[in-house]
């Protein structure tokens, strides 16, 4: 079983299809990474470095801070959800790439 | 009190009735370290759950919402979104190209004894650091919880150990898994009801309640004086508290897609997408946990109150004794007994882990050459693994006490995982240079750097330490990174580059990944 499937790897390696979903990835995750770690980050860096920016009450007794703090797990979530759609698109291409590969 | 201990037995008994369930069930290696990769997205996301959400997030949290406020919910937040590095980088790649372990990926392309090696101790060690602390918690919160039944702190270390290896030897991965579905059904229910009990004690109001938690009466030198706890700053103080947040925030952020036991979750699913989707499942039921701690954390700050908890067995009894104050001694028991499940699910899912690296990584790739010897051989190794591995964990945690500060073990843990592992694993999977000497010199220099730096900072060393931050990510993890790319340059190994091509294709592919067991 091992040699067939050493074998498939170089084939796919060698489709254009295979290198195109791989630009495809890395357009897609590289970008989103950033941001979400960029969109983490300020926030610490916010509330230790601009206390007093951060102490704002905002929406009645909830100041910036907090509800940035909020916005994290709503940004989470969404990142979650547009990371599956994304790669749900991505395995309709590997399921192409393995096509009649996977016999045994 | 002893219906704590009532809740609790009914709590061993189960899981020990499942452990039986799972011993049946399961066999072979796949079996025993996997669960036969058959566990479905969403139990794989309960599990995940209840392998992370240890003492520290429930009690812990809870406690340092009550005495800091904002402070402690920063914790919260760094939790949940570490789960996106574990969703974007780690998880498929990790299902698909790999068996067992991290070092499955870590040694794809190297020359696997030394890397192995390599792998297995910083696995053992942020295992062992964790482990440790679960431990201490757990005996420390029977001294306090279970004080007129006679459970000692040594008994309840012992008793925990005990089971924990139970439930590895006798149940594998599959009676882990069940263990700590469980445990999150629970600390999910135990949670809610809390958080439904704070609410309704300000009239089912979300102003009132947060008109609370901006104005908390504190004394504070001897005087009451009025806190908002909504405000920053309460535990970060300057000099050094901004750049401590931040390093926390880098432990907590890059350390979970590092954590040994969470990664080898993935492997009990049948596929890369099932593993994605168990990745969205936990960040689901994990987020909605941290959300929660905002009522059952600032509710013991403004229900109970600081004087009142450090009177009652001091900051890590701030959820128990909210329980307590608003629902008597029954919920006090039933939420004392959900710390226990929860200890001991994290317990389980740690003593797997060590032992399926120490038999998978050391014992069969590092001693025997990558070559079983005898069927079964490797699981018989892991069971004695996970026996020793309840030993010394016990006899440690004795040695140790309940006065132990183990905080510091827990961001020790988060920092060897964030500045040794996570590296280790981003190197291999993206950089084709990346190579033998490369890999050794994260996972060494990660290891080394957030060890020593843990030994010199001030929650080991007092106010005047060395190194001025309790956590030591922030300059860790870069050396991580800088230790993998030092070494890479420094060798001239060019088969790890020639295999790049091949784990590429297998990390996105899926072609030739670990099937799941027919039966």
């Amino acid at each position: 079983m091992k040699q067939p499937t050493s074998l498939l790897w170089e084939r796919i390696a060698k489709d254009d299809r295979f290198h195109e979903l791989m630009d495809r990835k890395r357009r897609f995750v590289v970008p989103s990474v950033i941001f979400f770690l960029v969109y983490y980050f300020s926030l610490p860096i916010l509330v230790g470095y601009w206390p007093s920016l951060m102490k704002q009450p905002i929406l009645g007794p909830l100041n910036l801070a907090y509800l940035f703090a909020l916005s994290q797990f709503v940004m989470t979530w969404a990142m979650a959800w547009i990371y599956v759609r994304a790669a749900n698109k991505f395995d309709g291409v590997a399921r192409e790439l393995l096509k009649g590969d996977e016999k045994q | 009190m002893t219906t704590s201990l009532g809740i609790f037995l009914a709590f061993i008994v189960a899981t020990l009735a499942i452990t039986w369930w799972a011993a049946r069930k399961s066999s072979g290696s796949d079996g025993f370290f996997a669960a036969g990769r058959r566990i479905t997205a969403w139990q794989n996301g309960l599990a995940v759950a209840g392998d992370y959400m240890s003492a520290a997030s429930f009690l812990g949290i809870a406690g340092l919402i009550a005495f800091y406020g904002y402070d402690g919910f920063m914790y919260s937040v760094g939790f949940l979104v570490a789960y996106l590095t574990v969703l974007f980088v780690v998880a498929e790649p990790l299902r698909n190209a790999g068996k067992y372990t991290m070092a499955d990926i870590v040694a794809y392309r190297m020359r696997p004894r030394p890397v192995r090696a390599m792998a297995a101790l910083s696995t053992l060690s942020v295992t062992t650091f964790y482990m440790i602390a679960q431990m201490v918690g757990a005996g420390a919160l029977v001294k306090l919880l279970l004080q007129d039944s006679g459970v000692s702190y040594s008994a309840a270390v012992v008793g925990v150990g005990i089971l924990m290896v139970v439930y590895v030897v006798f149940g594998g991965m599959l009676a882990t898994t069940w263990v700590q579905i469980v445990k999150a059904v629970l600390l999910m229910g135990g949670s809610l009801l809390l958080s439904i009990l704070v609410i309704g004690h300000f009239g089912f109001s979300l102003s009132a309640f947060f008109e609370a938690v901006t104005h908390v009466k504190v004394q504070e030198n001897g005087a009451d004086v009025v806190k908002n706890f909504l405000e920053p700053g309460m535990r970060y103080k300057p000099p050094h508290g901004p750049l401590d947040l931040l390093s926390l925030g880098v432990a907590l952020v890059l350390g979970t897609a590092g954590l040994p036991h969470i990664l080898i979750r993935f492997y009990t699913v049948p596929d890369a997408k099932t593993a994605r989707l168990s990745v969205v499942w936990a960040m689901g039921i994990i987020g909605a946990f941290y959300l929660m701690t905002t009522f059952f954390g600032f509710g013991a700050a403004t229900i109970v109150g600081k004087e009142y908890i450090l009177a009652n067995g001091g900051v890590n009894m701030s959820a128990p004794l909210l329980a307590k104050v608003l629902g008597g001694e029954i919920l006090f028991a039933f939420i004392s007994a959900v710390a226990f499940a929860t200890i001991l699910a994290v317990v389980a899912g740690l003593t797997i882990s060590a032992s399926t690296s120490f038999a998978h990584d050391f014992w069969t790739n590092v001693v025997h050459h990558g070559v079983a010897r005898s069927p079964g051989e490797e699981v018989r190794v892991a069971r004695a693994t996970a026996f020793v591995v309840g030993v010394v964990a016990i006899i440690i945690a004795i040695l140790l006490g309940p006065g132990a500060n183990v905080a510091f073990l827990v961001g020790l843990a988060f920092a060897v995982a964030a500045s040794a592992n996570l590296p280790a694993i981003v190197y291999s999977l993206f950089w084709k240079r990346f190579n033998t000497a490369g890999a050794l010199g994260s996972l060494g220099v990660g290891l080394v750097s957030s060890i020593g730096l843990i030994l010199m900072s001030p929650s080991v060393q007092g106010p005047s330490a060395f190194f001025p931050l309790d956590n030591p990510g922030l300059v860790s993890v870069p050396l991580g990174f800088l230790g993998g790319w030092v070494g890479t340059m420094l060798s001239q190994e060019t088969t790890s580059a020639e295999k790049f091509e091949e784990l590429t294709v297998r990390a996105h592919t899926g072609l030739g990944s670990e099937k799941a067991s027919t039966h």
